[in-house]
């Protein structure tokens, strides 16, 4: 672990402090980015190292201060969340933003049933999320306050014939999401769900996606995202014309949806 | 592997004045045995303890993000109390009120009381809480007889001014950083009335104002400023002095009376508002332009020179007969700024500061001046002077102007060979600390912190922004 050490504040400049799981690249290191730049101290946690310390370099360097220090983790480590996230909140003097992106997609074809596959998506999109947002909930029940983002995705709304365990790891985070609002709010915690549609990361060329319209970069998505954060948002679609069309998408009967190629 | 610390001791805690907050694990010890275990706690997990009583400093020093707070205020009991020699012995969580109530009509005062009553006796003795009688009295470590305290290392050390000196002089103003006192043992100051002959009289600008504290000291026991923090031009400094003094044996004919406690607090009520409610009537003044008229309707107000007898608590500690007066100052809070200046450039470095503050828009609220003289404590705020405290409203966007403006008061107080109260102050960096301290004094301190506290388990917000 490297030496952690924040940027200091002061009484009348204090720091919003947050965590990004899943930070090495993509949606995670834009939107740490972008914390950063709207004054947090972040963490960032993400499995891969090299990739992990370039982000916090980067972020260190833009801001001229210690704003971000990595943490090197896996998300499937399960039994070592909650003494990580002691120690992050301690380095970091406490915590008031909390953000779950990890995620990936295998990419299954039409005619392959592959349990390997499907564990593995299910292990670190939901399994991975609901480590952290136990303990991260308890925290912020005690607090009566923070917020809670977990990026969950457009491909929760409908379970399609390409992306089985993808949809329903998606669905489960969605879902969970709803659950942790519905029993955090009346302690005044804010959980936001973000549902992306295309955005121009690692996962989406390694889902060889062919056909991509309202294609954003992660910077973009960081935009939607912080926006919402600010204003205290519960669900957004990023970009926001996702949500007309998903409308759409989850009212389209079985019987069609069930002969459609998508 | 590190055990996570129960998340139902998670607490958000507060300044005195609301403007800051911190999310930190509460233990509330009940005994010595209780504060080591803390302490062994704390060391195997990895994390800092921060000392709390009543958390009634302005600033960040009972304050410690994602750590521990060591929580001292129930071990308040009055362990002994002698009436014949004024000789007190307490826990570190007995408040000034507790003390109060517990000597007064046995003829005794606690001889140094900061402005609320409501502040622990270990914070006092931690922060060397000063009054308006420094200048004679100087802070309460001169009137600790003993304490006893618990060091990290687990060990317990005696200390008095003849017994562990270097401990005595460190511990008391040492912020909290050197040990856990676990008891305190008091002098407290004779009285033979439960009033004091108060003296109020305008002074016209900031000259004026410093020269009244200075001359009325030989002949009063107390004495304290009211400054408009609007007022510019030759007005400047502007505002009432108050000097008081003890009554003599003849004076008050019925001293049993007006010891009583009964007697010294205020009416439930003022000018027919109940005191609970009363900061609600003060919320429309906390705009700038209507504080100034308030500032200057109270400096016509006292432009009447006034003889008066008043109770020693309504002349301490009036602002807690007004409950939440603070929360007159809006949702932000407040945050107070003082500096301690030698008399010798008080006025010059006071007139660049409230010039300044006229400047940026961010005039003070309230201003408070006292007349102090320097003791031999290791972190000592005093100097042969004066201060000036003066309250400043925080808003959300005001916060970084104020934050630099106040970096800006401590660059003039610095050059002008003053010192800061660490229970106040808000901006001040370890550079500016260091500076002002000296080096040899933050070095001793270092050390006696290598020695009583290896591990580095006491740090608080205060300590890491000062001292890192």
């Amino acid at each position: 672990m490297p030496e952690t050490k924040f940027a200091s504040a002061t009484p009348l400049k204090p720091r919003a402090r947050a965590i990004v799981v899943g930070a090495s690249s993509g949606i995670g290191a834009a939107l740490a980015r972008r914390l950063a730049r709207e004054g947090y101290n972040v963490a960032l946690l993400a499995r891969r190292a090299d990739q992990l310390k370039s982000v916090c370099d980067q972020i260190n360097t833009a801001c001229g201060e210690m704003r971000a220090v990595a943490y090197v983790h896996d998300v499937k480590d399960y039994d070592s969340v909650e003494a990580l996230l002691q120690r992050i909140t301690t380095d970091l003097g406490g915590l008031d933003l909390f953000v779950y992106n990890t995620g990936i997609q295998h990419v299954i074809s039409v005619d392959e049933f592959n349990f390997a596959a499907d564990r593995a998506m299910l292990e670190v999109n939901t399994l991975g999320a609901l480590a952290w947002l136990n303990p991260v909930a308890a925290m912020f029940h005690g607090l009566k306050a923070g917020q809670i983002v977990g990026i969950s995705s457009v491909a929760g709304d409908r379970g399609r014939v390409g992306a089985p365990a993808y949809n329903t790891s998606k669905a489960a985070l969605t879902t969970y999401l709803e659950a942790l609002r519905n029993r955090l709010t009346r302690r005044g915690v804010n959980v936001l769900t973000v549902k992306p549609g295309f955005v121009d990361t690692d996962i989406l060329k390694a889902a060889g996606a062919k056909r991509t319209f309202w294609l954003i970069s992660p910077d973009q998505a960081a935009d939607g995202i912080w926006m919402a954060i600010k204003h205290r948002k519960q669900t957004i679609y990023v970009p926001g014309q996702w949500a007309l069309l998903m409308l759409v998408i989850q009212h389209i009967p079985s019987i069609i949806f069930r002969r459609l190629s998508f | 592997m590190t055990m996570p610390l129960p998340y139902e001791n998670l607490a958000v805690l507060e300044n005195f004045g609301h403007s800051l907050r911190a999310q930190a694990y509460v233990y509330k010890p009940a005994d010595t045995e209780q504060i080591a275990a803390v302490f062994k706690f704390a060391k195997q997990n990895g994390v800092k303890i921060t000392l709390r009583g009543a958390g009634r400093s302005y600033n960040d020093a009972s304050l410690n993000g994602g750590g521990i707070i060591m929580d001292l205020s129930t071990m308040n009991k009055v362990l002994a109390w002698n009436p014949e020699t004024g000789v007190i012995t307490a826990e570190p969580g007995l408040t000034l009120e507790g003390l109060w109530h517990r000597v007064l009509a046995d003829g005794w005062w606690p001889p140094v009381v900061s402005g609320t009553m409501t502040t622990t006796l270990g914070g006092c003795l931690a922060m060397n809480i000063h009054g308006k009688n420094n200048f004679r009295m100087g802070p309460i470590g001169e009137h600790v007889l003993e304490f006893t305290a618990i060091l990290p290392t687990g060990a317990q050390v005696t200390c008095s001014p003849h017994k562990n000196g270097d401990l005595f002089r460190s511990m008391i103003s040492g912020m909290g950083m050197l040990g856990v006192f676990t008891s305190i043992t008091l002098q407290m100051k004779h009285v033979s009335s439960g009033l004091l002959e108060v003296h109020a009289f305008p002074v016209p600008n900031l000259k004026a104002h410093l020269q009244a504290l200075m001359d009325n000291a030989p002949t009063s026991d107390y004495t304290v400023g009211w400054l408009d923090g609007f007022a510019g031009g030759k007005g400047l400094g502007r505002g009432q002095v108050h000097a008081a003094r003890y009554l003599h044996e003849d004076e008050d004919p019925n001293p049993a009376k007006s010891m009583q406690i009964k007697n010294q607090v205020l009416p439930p009520t003022i000018m027919g508002v109940p005191k609970g409610v009363l900061y609600y009537f003060m919320t429309p003044f906390q705009y700038a332009p209507l504080w100034g008229l308030v500032n200057a309707a109270k400096y016509v107000w006292g432009l009447r020179d006034e003889r008066y007898r008043q109770s020693h608590a309504a002349f301490h500690f009036l602002l807690d007969y007004v409950p939440n007066w603070e929360l007159a100052y809006g949702r932000g809070g407040l945050i107070q700024y003082q500096s301690f200046l030698p008399k010798e450039t008080a006025e010059q470095a006071w007139t660049e500061l409230l010039t300044l503050s006229h400047k940026r828009g961010l005039s003070s609220y309230l201003g408070v001046t006292k007349r102090h003289r320097p003791d031999d404590f290791l972190l000592s705020h005093a100097v042969d002077g004066f201060s000036l405290a003066l309250d400043f409203r925080v808003t959300p966007s005001n916060r970084a102007k104020l934050s630099q403006m106040l970096q800006d008061f401590d660059q003039i107080v610095v050059a002008a060979g003053g010192r800061f109260y660490f229970a106040k102050n808000s901006e001040t960096t370890a550079e500016t600390t260091r500076r002002f301290l000296g080096d040899e004094t933050v070095e001793r301190f270092r050390a006696l912190k290598r020695r009583t506290d290896p591990n580095d388990l006491l740090e608080s917000d205060l300590y890491r922004r000062i001292f890192e």
